[in-house]
């Protein structure tokens, strides 16, 4: 098996330090600090993010292609998070092959009452580019943000605007490319 | 017959109630492998929970501070400790023979030298204990009421 974070509550507080930044800068890329060698097909900000976040308090989905023996062993021996089979019962979903990737509608978008108990997902995209593709505004982003995600299935963004349409409800959305991730919140609007 | 759960099982027993010093010293023979840290030793709480009478309701005893420690040998194998108190050299040691003593190879003499001597010192210390208290033990019972 795979050793986890180095210094498990430094490391952590960095990360979660980098996870902050993405999500309150929507569509900002933003590099995550981390030495760490995740198992395939894990990708060492997807990995660091996953260690940060999990625990024994937060159900996990994978889908198949993080469904592996090396990759389960190593996250319940990190976090100790239950995995759950149903995308809809997760807290968080870990999606590695974003091209099968289930629709967004198939996780849990929390309720009237209880918005924040929505899923947060995090999907592993080929790579994030800053600066060009979709106009993204809302809270958080100045005046517009543009990102482009390489990768998607063709309908990744009319999911992400069905998502926006839910709020307050919906997931959040981070995704995730070698070292750098970027966040698509509920709150987000995507332009064109 | 004892299955192999119940072997580790008491094999990380006796490891975790050993004195520190005394594992450092059953240790100095043996040649320990390449070995690296899954889970580097780190110090937490542990609510302990008990049963009044061991059949009773579940209760919070209380928090107890303890170390664990996971380390991986070369070949694979996961030795795992939790040991009371903040000692991290004794939950490193502790992992590393968990992860020793599943080697089919070296369980014998691990088991010969370093576990059965541990027990014996720690069967000796609570006879001891329970030796130097007995005297001063106090038997209660209660008298049949009239109303019963």
């Amino acid at each position: 098996m795979l050793p986890g974070l180095a210094d498990p509550t430094l490391d952590s507080q960095r990360i979660f330090r980098s996870v902050l930044e993405a999500i309150s800068r929507p569509g900002r890329i933003v590099d995550v600090p981390s030495t760490i060698q995740p198992p395939a097909p894990l990708h060492p900000a997807t990995a660091a993010v996953c260690l940060t976040l999990l625990d024994f308090d937060t159900p996990l989905w994978l889908d198949d292609a993080a469904a592996r023996p090396e990759v389960i062993e190593w996250l319940k021996f990190h976090c100790s998070m239950p995995l759950v089979t149903e995308p809809a019962a997760a807290q968080f979903a870990l999606v590695s092959d974003v091209e099968r990737m289930p629709a967004l509608g198939a996780f849990n978008a929390g309720t009237a009452e209880h918005p924040e108990r929505s899923a947060t997902v995090i999907v592993q995209v080929w790579a994030l580019i800053g600066g060009t593709g979709r106009r993204l505004r809302g809270p958080g982003i100045a005046d517009e943000v543009r990102l482009d995600v390489a990768g998607v299935p063709a309908p990744f963004w009319a999911w992400v605007s069905d998502n926006h349409a839910l709020f307050p409800r919906g997931v959040d959305l981070f995704m995730s490319a070698g070292r750098v991730i970027a966040a698509l919140p509920r709150a987000t609007r995507v332009e064109d | 017959m004892t299955s192999p759960t119940d072997a580790r099982r008491r094999w990380m027993s006796v490891l975790a109630q050993a004195s520190p010093a005394e594992l450092e010293t059953r240790l100095r023979d043996v040649t320990a492998p390449p070995h690296r840290m899954l889970r580097r030793p780190e110090t937490g709480l542990v609510m302990v929970r008990g049963r009044a009478g061991g059949t009773g309701a579940r209760f919070n005893v209380g928090e107890v501070t303890v170390t664990r420690c996971a380390v991986e040998l070369e070949g694979g194998a996961v030795g795992v400790a939790y040991v009371r108190g903040r000692d991290q050299r004794h939950a490193e040691l502790a992992a590393l023979l968990d992860a020793l003593l599943q080697d089919p190879d070296r369980r014998e003499g691990l088991e010969q030298g370093v576990v059965e001597p541990l027990a014996a010192a720690q069967a000796a210390r609570r006879r001891a204990t329970a030796e130097r208290v007995a005297p001063s033990r106090v038997e209660f019972f209660t008298m049949v009421r009239g109303d019963e």
